[in-house]
């Protein structure tokens, strides 16, 4: 009550639970969302100002004001008003659809239904309704309608668990607690509804990782943090039912007070394009001062003189003020060199192909019903000019799926198959499976293709049956099992999951564990292993094993770990097998598995007593506690025997090699940044192809400190440099064949980057990065991630693409010029802030390759012919102004002007901005450099600006004196002069509209219907409206506005007429097709060769295809990776993660709410094993 | 994107195979290759040549003759006199003798032509009121403001045509008579009328309603006579009293303004009905008599009386033939040129193997 209510900035919140009439006081937010910007009422005005907030549009409204003062008006104001409505309403439309598909979805959050503690009872209400200290329950897998303090759950001690998936990205479970005061209130509703607790928190702020507050009930003080928020946006999960007070609402949610907007990215053709405007608009002032001062001159010697015949007050008293006016006046007549249509036509060419990126059925994944989705529709032309790729790998690259794919077992190898012949078959999806169905026990996802090992194992050979079951103990695998034989594993590493699930379907089944033991059901019959030790894994070891004690008595330890590691601390009996199986895991390292080998030994009962011992004590050791461990574990993993290996694929995703050797030959860079393993990460680089066993060098830079960072990278920048010169003899312009050479990579782990990226290293990185033609940058976290496409950004002035999958990599593809997200996966935090989506990786060819070369071969084709045009059409006036005494008299006809750009030539360009193909897609995919033009920004930059602009000034020229030199002595075929200004005007107008469509045509490299349509449909409409606007009905009605009359009629039945639009056709057009010719006969381009291909293989007839096939190199290296992170072990022996207890205490520690989350974190474990992502 | 189909089925979100949406309509692609590109140049050219020297043939066969009669004779009086423009009420008139060296076969043209007049300036052309000129009643007694200062006379009474364009309308009156050797005098005949755009002439330019009651001079009534004018508007013609009005040939032609500051204007047509002109206009002295009226001194401009004859595309005019010919040429180079690099250094093709 000694609050200050009306305080604008809320300092503290106060929140009393069940009391909403205190709660209003404050007028705190309602958690009605609102992200819609109108309303039927403020549309009109709210829009019209953020449209005239635009520079084009308050520029054109600048001239419509100016058209309106009579002294300087030389176009009527229609001419500017048309097509400024047009544009207006057209953006308005789409905004006004764009807020409508807003307030459906805020209509469909607010109206989502929660229930809701209202006079002690709950109610259903709408969200929209829920209001700041209300109690709400929450029902399992229900989204979390508020931010809201967790007061009670149907978990133990108040604990409830949420996925925070659509809040920061994260698909794990996390756990939430409440307090135990709250906690004791259960699902009883009147004690709810009696809970008068007051909260004093923070006020709405955007951390979503920190909440700070008390509650204070029964003059009790409670410390309150994140761990007790719901935040809204979560999802229940695993949890039945529980209550929450709500805290923040609607906008003050940290979900919403988290979107912020999301920053828009603009192409690099945009902002020459806003260069070039700039220019132009210099060039428009530079023009009129040119013909001001024209003004001033001939007012001064000629124009005084005719003062008998025009008498204007205005100009008789000063020339210098005539000019000024005349400046004006000449700004109005030439702006058309700044076209509006240019801006709404750029913005429908790109809305347009991003549909087609949406429709592209090539890039629909069917598996998943997932089409391409182009999210941002203002980027595609940038598609074209990516010179760099960063890589998510987990998902992207992968599927983040291991399969069990062969094994060697005592020197022989399985998961081979094998036609009649003794051929190897490659193996598809039609390729017969094994029938597991001897298992009731079996993973029916699984396959395998070998039946050879089914058979071993049936035959009951024993080798076999102990590398199944070494895959079965040797593990940190928790077994859920719901229903009878509904096994669900719920492994840390995928790998892991991938070897237990391949001994569970040959017949070893892992059934249970407890801290103890671990049982089995080997072929059907359960057998419980006495689980002695686990020496668990970690980066160092490359290894684990676990000691058992078999139903026999007998003990054994099973170790599986990297090959290196484990053939040297075997038994020196196994060196021939050790030989065999190295073969062979170099056959699997070769197509890119990866491996682990597999040994066990027998202990001897009182060796183990004795290490056990030694062990214990070790465990307890207050120092160097690892280490004494680790050199325990050294001791008893000495002197085993080989069993085998096994050969895990980390299914890549289709076609990612394929892919990335395609983007290769385009000159793109591809990075892989990528949070997982050094080892992990290489492997994957081995199998996408991306490295290679011909490759020079592998830099690999894994320093921990500044210093060590850049010794690395010195040397490697030294030792690369050495080639630089060979390198850039090498690197012709042959596009066509392969240039050769020398080739490096690059990998760098997360902390050496952390140092390379500091600002003395930033440089060197770079110089040594881009140098080679691979780079991984393994253990990185989010924002290095962004960090490493910044650094890109800023130095290589490259167009970069960041693609991922998971919500690590959301900074990165907000960072990128391009974002694109892999949908139709679980997470949708990547594809929510990507600027194009689709469903696998290999879509990036075709999306960049075809759709992004395309897009950007349209605009700049586009942009050169509207320069062109517009230059071409503009430019005329300025010629007669040096005829009509600069007195700003337009050539054309008012309302040619205003249709000029918007009906007469505006479909033809735009039909060829959408549909052109200079190449088609086929030979865009068979040729990659063709996209080199792109990253080289050869189709549209100044020069060429220049040029067509250039082009638009000498066509404006012919266009004037062509037809002033034919005028000034023609007569018409009957006498009756024809010299006039209208028939003049109509003489050009046609002349340029005529020499603009053969212009177009020329542009035009693939003829559709539309085209067709467009450009001789736009010829037709020009000649009808000619007609028309000249006609007598019209002219009748406006004499005023329509003083065209007859002219049509009058003038384009003379012949001369003809000979004049036929000559200055001639003339505008030859010397462009000359130089056309002569450019592609002597300097073809890569496209013109390629065009040339296409065209002479069209008359041949469809050849057959040779598509690429990437063959995979043999290698002479470890195979090894391995998901996985130490400390698993442990948490099994203790148990900790074994049970949940089942019922809470009411004496749990009051003062301490945080102990008891420790106590139970490992109940947890278990539950976020399987949402754990890598 | 699927919408007929939106909703359920594995695939319902599958975009349609239709070929615009998969960017595969069928399309030709044409290129500028030499096959294509080489013979164009080549017919080009000849078409060019063909039309060059079709018209220069028609060219030298017309012919046309300007007099300048500005202050040439007997006019530099009345040079003198319009000067100042306290005389522009009295009344000049000057000859002019010149020589017509051939015949002019066929129909001959007679044009007034202007030098540095400069109908084409925006203010000046914008300075009219169709809707005035088409006869509209409304429009008549209230001319458009853009006629502005030419709208009301000093007394507030509106112009009738309004506007600089009609105010400053040429009003020398022209007669060729004809000397032939004997020493006679015979007036060369011209046909006044018909000179003006059909349209113009019947649907631009209307009088306000008459009837055989209501007289033209009454259907003005309530305006007045432009600040130049010695005659008011529906007085234009003696002779034909259907030549008055916004109807009169001469007005009609001087208002469809010029687009270049030298022009020439259509002022009749030889009568050929009779001797010695059934031929044409034949050769020998001339005496051009001026009714001497309008004023070119101030702004050092030209007048002259053009006699013309006219080809199948219009007047004598060089620049069309000479600029065909001219452009042949060069297309014809352009086309060697081509051809030769093409040949001799072009490699198109070659460099085809992948």
């Amino acid at each position: 009550t000694k609050l200050n209510f009306s305080s604008a900035l809320e300092e503290e919140r106060h929140v009393r639970a069940n009391d909403r009439d205190y709660n209003e006081r404050f007028s705190y937010a309602d958690n009605r969302i609102k992200t819609a910007k109108y309303n039927v009422f403020t549309f009109l005005p709210i829009n019209l100002f953020e449209q005239f907030q635009r520079f084009a549009n308050a520029y054109f409204l600048v001239l419509l004001i100016l058209q309106l003062i009579p002294e300087i008006s030389s176009l009527s104001w229609f001419t500017t008003i048309v097509p400024l409505v047009l544009v207006l309403a057209i953006t308005a439309v789409k905004d006004a659809t764009d807020d409508y598909f807003r307030h459906k979805s805020d209509q469909q959050v607010n109206t989502r239904q929660s229930q809701v503690l209202i006079k002690g009872k709950l109610q259903n209400e709408k969200w929209m309704n829920v209001r700041v200290g209300d109690i709400i329950k929450l029902e399992n897998n229900q989204f979390v309608a508020a931010d809201l303090l967790l007061l009670s759950s149907s978990e133990p001690y108040g604990l409830c668990y949420i996925e925070t998936a659509e809040l920061d990205g994260e698909t794990n479970l996390k756990v939430r607690q409440a307090l135990t005061v709250t906690s004791d209130l259960g699902d009883d509703v009147a004690k709810l509804a009696d809970f008068s607790g007051e909260v004093i928190c923070e006020p709405p702020n955007n951390k979503l990782d920190k909440f700070t507050g008390t509650l204070c009930w029964k003059d009790n003080k409670y410390s309150l943090d994140n761990e007790k928020m719901l935040l809204r946006g979560c999802v229940l999960r695993n949890t039945e039912w529980c209550f929450g007070l709500v805290i923040f609402a609607g906008l003050q949610t940290k979900l919403m007070q988290n979107c912020g907007r999301t920053k828009f990215k603009r192409t690099s053709i945009d902002k020459l394009m806003n260069t070039l405007v700039l220019w132009i608009f210099g060039f428009l002032i530079c023009m009129g001062i040119i013909l001001a001062i024209g003004n001033t001159i001939w007012e001064q010697k000629v124009g005084s003189d005719f003062w008998e015949y025009l008498q204007w007050k205005e100009l008789t008293i000063n020339a210098v003020f005539s000019g000024f006016l005349t400046f004006w006046s000449y700004i109005i007549i030439l702006n058309t060199v700044v076209p509006i249509s240019l801006y709404v036509s750029v913005e429908v060419l790109r809305l347009g192909h991003s549909y087609f990126i949406n429709w592209d059925r090539r890039m629909y994944y069917s598996r998943k019903d997932t089409p391409a989705e182009a999210r941002t529709t203002t980027l595609n032309e940038e598609l074209g000019q990516v010179e760099f790729i960063f890589s998510d790998k987990t998902g992207t690259l992968t599927q983040n799926i291991m399969v069990f794919n062969k094994c060697s077992i005592n020197g022989k190898t399985y998961g081979d198959v094998y036609d009649e012949f003794g051929h190897k078959v490659d193996i598809t999806e039609k390729t017969p499976c094994v029938d597991f169905s001897f298992n009731p026990l079996m993973d029916r996802k699984f396959r395998f293709h070998d039946s050879s090992l089914v058979e071993a194992i049936k035959l009951e050979e024993p080798l076999v049956q102990e590398f199944f079951r070494l895959l079965a103990l040797c593990h940190t695998i928790m077994p859920e099992e719901r229903n009878e034989g509904e096994l669900v594993y719920q492994a840390q590493s995928p790998d892991e999951g991938a070897l237990v699930t391949a001994a569970r379907n040959f017949g070893f089944v892992f059934r249970s564990r407890t801290p103890e033991t671990i049982t089995l059901y080997e072929m059907g019959q359960a057998v419980t292993y006495q689980l002695l030790a686990i020496l668990d894994f970690n980066n160092v070891r490359k290894r684990m094993s676990v000691i058992v004690r078999n139903p026999k008595g007998q003990l054994k330890l099973y170790s599986k770990g990297a090959d290196t590691i484990l053939f040297d601390r075997l038994d020196p009996s196994n060196e021939e097998l050790m030989f065999t199986t190295s073969e062979h895991l170099n056959e699997f390292a070769g197509e890119g598995l990866r491996t682990l080998a597999l040994a066990y030994k027998d202990l001897d009962e009182d060796v183990f007593d004795e290490w056990m011992k030694k062990l214990l004590f070790a465990s307890t050791a207050l120092d160097n506690r690892e280490e004494k461990l680790g050199a325990l574990y050294e001791e008893i993993e000495q002197g085993m025997l080989l069993l085998g290996a096994t050969a895990i694929e980390d299914k890549l995703q289709e076609g990612v090699p394929e892919t990335i050797a395609c983007l290769t030959l385009a000159n793109i860079k591809i990075w892989v940044l990528t949070g997982d393993k050094l080892e992990t990460a290489m492997n994957i680089g081995y199998s996408c192809n991306m490295l290679r066993d011909d490759m020079n060098t592998v830099f690999i830079i894994s320093g921990h400190t500044m210093l060590e960072v850049q010794q690395e990278l010195s040397k490697d920048k030294f030792s690369s440099g050495l080639d630089m010169e060979k390198t850039e003899l090498y690197s012709s312009d042959s596009v066509f064949e392969e240039t050769i050479i020398a080739e490096y990579a690059l990998i760098i782990n997360g902390h050496s980057l952390a140092h390379a990226l500091e600002a003395d290293l930033e440089q060197i990185l770079v110089d040594v990065a881009c140098l080679c033609k691979t780079v991984i940058c393994c253990r990185v976290t989010p924002l290095q991630k962004a960090l490493v496409v910044e650094l890109i950004k800023r130095h290589k002035r490259a167009v970069t693409l960041a693609i991922g999958d998971g919500a690590n990599d959301v900074s990165m593809i907000k960072t990128a010029h391009i974002g694109v997200g892999i949908s139709g996966q679980e997470g949708m935090q990547a594809v929510l802030a990507s600027d194009y989506s689709f469903a696998q990786f290999r879509y990036l060819q075709r999306l960049l390759l075809v759709h992004g070369r395309w897009s950007y071969h349209r605009m700049c084709n586009f942009l050169c012919y509207f320069f062109y045009k517009n230059f071409a059409f503009t430019l005329v006036h300025f010629w007669y102004g040096f005829l009509c005494g600069f007195s700003a008299q337009t050539v054309y006809d008012q309302w040619f002007i205003t249709l000029f750009n918007i009906v007469y030539t505006s479909l033809p360009v735009l039909a060829m901005g959408l549909f052109d193909q200079d190449v088609n897609e086929q030979y865009s995919l068979r040729f990659p450099n063709l996209y080199r033009p792109g990253q080289l920004n050869q189709l549209f930059n100044k020069r060429k600006f220049f040029t067509c602009t250039l082009q638009g000034v000498c066509t404006s020229f012919i266009l004037f004196f062509i037809p002033y030199g034919a005028f000034m002595t023609a007569v018409r075929d009957d006498g009756a002069h024809i010299s006039d200004q209208q028939t003049f005007a109509v003489t050009i107008a046609t002349s340029l509209v005529i020499v603009v469509s053969v212009q177009i045509g020329l542009d035009t490299n693939y003829w559709t219907a539309v085209n067709h349509f467009f450009i001789w449909g736009s010829l037709a409409v020009y000649f009808a409206i000619l007609f028309a606007m000249h006609s007598d009905g019209i002219f009748t009605i406006f004499p005023n506005q329509f003083p065209f009359i007859g002219t049509a009629r009058n003038s384009l039945n003379q012949k001369i007429v003809w000979l004049v639009i036929l000559l200055t056709t001639v003339v505008c057009i030859m010397p462009m097709v000359a130089v056309r010719f002569i450019k592609a006969d002597l300097y073809p381009t890569q496209t013109d060769k390629v065009r040339l291909l296409q065209q002479a293989t069209r008359k041949q007839g469809p050849q057959e295809q040779n598509l690429r096939r990437v063959r995979r190199t043999s290698s002479r290296r470890s195979a090894y990776a391995f998901a996985h992170q130490q400390g698993y072990g442990e948490l099994i022996t203790s148990g900790k993660n074994m049970k949940v207890p089942t019922s809470s205490t009411s004496t749990y520690p009051l003062s301490s709410p945080t102990r008891g989350l420790t106590g139970t974190s490992s109940a947890s474990i278990c539950k976020c094993f399987r949402h754990q992502k890598h | 994107m699927g919408k007929k189909q939106a909703g359920t089925g594995p695939l319902s979100r599958r975009p349609d195979n239709s070929a615009f949406k998969q960017q595969r309509l069928p399309a030709w692609s044409p290129s500028l290759t030499a096959q294509t590109v080489l013979p164009t140049f080549y017919i080009l050219s000849l078409v060019c040549l063909f039309l060059g020297i079709w018209l220069f043939i028609t060219v030298e066969n017309t012919y046309e003759l300007k007099v300048d009669y500005t202050n040439a004779g007997t006019c530099e009086r009345c040079f003198d006199l319009r000067k100042h423009v306290i005389a522009s009420k009295t009344a000049c008139t000057c000859t002019v003798s010149f020589q017509v060296p051939k015949l002019f076969q066929g129909d001959v043209f007679f044009y007034y032509g202007l030098r540095n007049f400069h109908q084409n300036l925006r203010r000046y052309m914008d300075s009219r009121d169709d809707a005035q000129m088409v006869g509209r009643k409304n429009n008549l007694k209230a001319p458009s403001s853009y006629c502005a200062p030419f709208d009301f006379d000093a007394n507030k009474v509106p112009i009738a045509p309004c506007g600089a364009v009609a105010n400053s309308v040429f009003n020398d009156s022209l007669t060729v008579v004809y000397n032939p050797a004997d020493g006679s005098e015979i007036q060369v005949p011209l046909y006044r009328k018909g000179i003006a755009w059909y349209t113009d002439k019947n649907v631009k330019f209307r009088n306000p309603p008459t009837n055989d009651t209501f007289t033209l001079q009454q259907a003005f009534e309530g305006t007045t006579r432009p600040l130049y004018w010695q005659r008011p508007v529906y007085e234009l013609d003696d002779t034909n009293s259907n030549n008055n009005g916004f109807i009169n040939d001469d007005l009609i032609v001087w208002m469809r303004e010029a687009a270049f500051p030298n022009f020439k204007k259509l002022y009749g047509v030889l009568n050929r009905a009779q001797g010695p002109f059934t031929e044409g206009l034949p050769p020998g002295n001339y005496t051009l008599s001026i009714n001497y009226n309008f004023p070119v001194e101030p702004f050092r401009g030209r007048k002259e009386l053009v006699i013309s004859m006219v080809t199948w595309f219009g007047g004598q005019n060089y620049f069309l033939p000479i600029a065909y010919l001219v452009t042949s040429g060069l297309i014809l180079v352009a086309a060697v040129v081509l051809t030769m690099v093409y040949v001799k250094v072009g490699k198109n093709g070659k460099n085809m193997e992948e």
